[in-house]
C-alpha cells in the first residue's frame, strides 16, 4: 500500500554511509557497521520499523530496508583477510545517508 | 556484539529440553506466526533480551533468556499482571513438591 | 499420588515457563494441544527442507535462478511451509563463498534448518565470525585460498539467509534424493563445504 510504505531514496549501486550514533531505544543496526560506508546491493522491500514496533507502535509508514555491502578491510582496521571480503548487513532508510563517491 | 573480543567457538550441542521446546513452542504462537492470534511482535521480545544486564545475561541460557522475555512482554501487554503470576508460581511450585 | 522422585525441582525459569503457560491457556490465548503441537513439529524439523532445496537448485539451473532472484517464492514453489518467510539464497562459487550470523540475536532459516545450533547462537561465534571468518571457518576445519573472497551476512533485519553450497565433483549424474543426502546443515550456514563422501 503506497500510502504506508516511504518512498527509497537509494538504489542499489549508490554508496552510502550509516549514521554514526548510539541513541537508546532497540536499533537493528549493529555497533560495528556505524560510520561505515558501503555499497547498496539491493533493495530488500519495505517493513514495519522494528524500533517502533519494540515499543509496542505501528512501525508504519513502512521503512525501506536495504541489504548494504561493505569491504571488510574498510569495517575493522586490523582485518586479516582477503581483500574482496566483504560483510552484507540489512539496513534501514533512516540510518543512510548518501556517502561521497 | 559483532566484533568484540571473544573465545573459540565451543561445538557442542545440546538436546533441547521439552520445557525448551515449549517456551519455543509459546514464542511461535504468540508472535502470529502459525496463524493464531499476534500477542506480541518479535521486536519487543528482542527488546526485552536486550534490556536482561549484562551479568544476568550471561548467568542465562538461551532458553532462560527467552521465557523472561516472553513472561516480560506479556506483563508490559497486559495479557498477564504479576498478581496472577505470583499466584500461579506459588501454586505450581507447591504442587511440585 | 506423590510425585516425588519422578522428576527433580522446577528451577526458578522453569517455574516461569510452567505458570506462563497454564496462565495462558486458562485464559484462553493458547490451548495445550496447541504448544504441544509446535513443541512436536519443531523436534521433528531437522535440515531436510534446506537439503532438498539445494539438491533440486543443484538438478535444476532455471530453479537455482529463480531461488537466487527470490528464495521465498522458489522454497513455495517446493510446498514448503513457510509463513511470512523473507529468505535470501547466496550462492557459493569457485570465487566467493558465504557465511551466515545474526549478530544481534540468533536470526536463524528455521524453516528450512530447524533450530539452530548452540554455537550458531554463541556469544563467541556472534562476535568472531563477522570479523574474522577464516580462523572461525578454520576451527571448522574450513580453509579456503585468499583468492576466494568470504562475504559474511548479517541478518539484522527482517530476511533470513541461507547458503547454497557449492556442488561437490563426482556428482554430475546424481540423483536429487541422493545429492540431498550430502548436503550438511553447516553446509547450509557456510561453515563447512559439501562433500561428496
Amino acid at each position: 500500500m503506497a500510502a504506508e510504505a516511504l518512498a527509497a531514496r537509494f538504489k542499489p549501486g549508490d554508496r552510502v554511509r550509516v549514521m554514526k550514533a548510539y541513541p537508546l531505544g532497540h536499533i537493528r543496526t549493529p555497533y560495528y557497521i556505524r560510520g561505515c560506508s558501503g555499497v547498496i546491493e539491493r533493495i530488500c522491500g519495505a517493513f514495519p520499523n522494528p524500533e517502533e514496533l519494540a515499543q509496542m507502535r505501528s512501525g508504519l509508514p513502512a521503512q525501506p530496508l536495504y541489504r548494504v555491502r561493505f569491504a571488510q578491510a574498510e569495517v575493522w582496521p586490523d582485518y586479516r583477510g582477503g581483500r574482496d571480503d566483504t560483510v552484507d548487513v540489512e539496513i534501514f532508510q533512516h540510518w543512510l545517508d548518501k556517502a561521497a563517491e | 556484539m559483532g566484533g568484540l573480543p571473544a573465545g573459540k567457538v565451543e561445538r557442542s550441542e545440546h538436546d533441547y529440553a521439552e520445557w525448551e521446546r515449549r517456551v519455543d513452542a509459546l514464542m511461535v504462537l504468540l508472535s502470529g506466526i502459525k496463524g493464531a492470534q499476534k500477542l506480541l511482535t518479535v521486536d519487543e521480545l528482542r527488546k526485552n533480551i536486550e534490556a536482561i544486564g549484562p551479568e544476568a545475561y550471561d548467568r542465562m541460557s538461551y532458553y532462560e533468556r527467552w521465557v523472561t522475555s516472553i513472561t516480560q512482554t506479556m506483563l508490559q501487554r497486559g495479557v498477564i499482571t504479576t498478581e496472577e503470576l505470583a499466584r500461579k508460581m506459588v501454586e505450581v511450585k507447591h504442587r511440585g513438591g | 499420588m506423590s510425585e516425588l522422585g519422578k522428576y527433580a525441582p522446577l528451577t526458578y525459569f522453569q517455574l516461569m515457563e510452567v505458570s506462563l503457560r497454564e496462565l495462558l491457556v486458562e485464559k484462553g490465548v493458547v490451548s495445550d494441544a496447541e504448544v504441544d503441537a509446535v513443541a512436536a513439529d519443531m523436534k521433528s524439523r531437522g535440515f531436510e527442507r534446506g537439503a532438498k532445496v539445494v539438491a533440486r537448485a543443484w538438478s535444476d539451473p532455471a530453479y537455482k535462478r529463480r531461488l537466487l532472484a527470490d528464495g521465498s517464492a522458489a522454497c513455495e514453489e517446493l510446498g514448503l511451509d513457510i509463513p511470512a518467510l523473507r529468505l535470501v539464497v547466496v550462492e557459493n562459487t569457485p570465487a566467493v563463498h558465504n557465511v551466515i550470523v545474526c549478530t544481534l540475536c540468533s536470526c536463524y532459516p528455521r524453516m528450512l534448518l530447524g533450530l539452530p545450533p548452540d554455537w550458531y547462537k554463541s556469544r563467541n561465534y556472534r562476535s568472531r565470525v563477522v570479523r574474522e571468518p577464516r580462523a572461525v571457518l578454520a576451527e571448522f576445519g574450513t580453509r579456503l585460498p585468499d583468492q576466494v573472497a568470504i562475504r559474511v551476512h548479517d541478518s539484522t533485519a527482517d530476511m533470513r539467509y541461507m547458503v547454497l553450497p557449492l556442488r561437490p565433483a563426482g556428482t554430475e549424474d546424481w540423483s536429487e534424493e541422493r545429492l540431498a543426502g550430502i548436503v550438511t546443515r553447516d553446509s547450509m550456514i557456510g561453515v563447512a563445504l559439501a562433500k561428496a563422501t
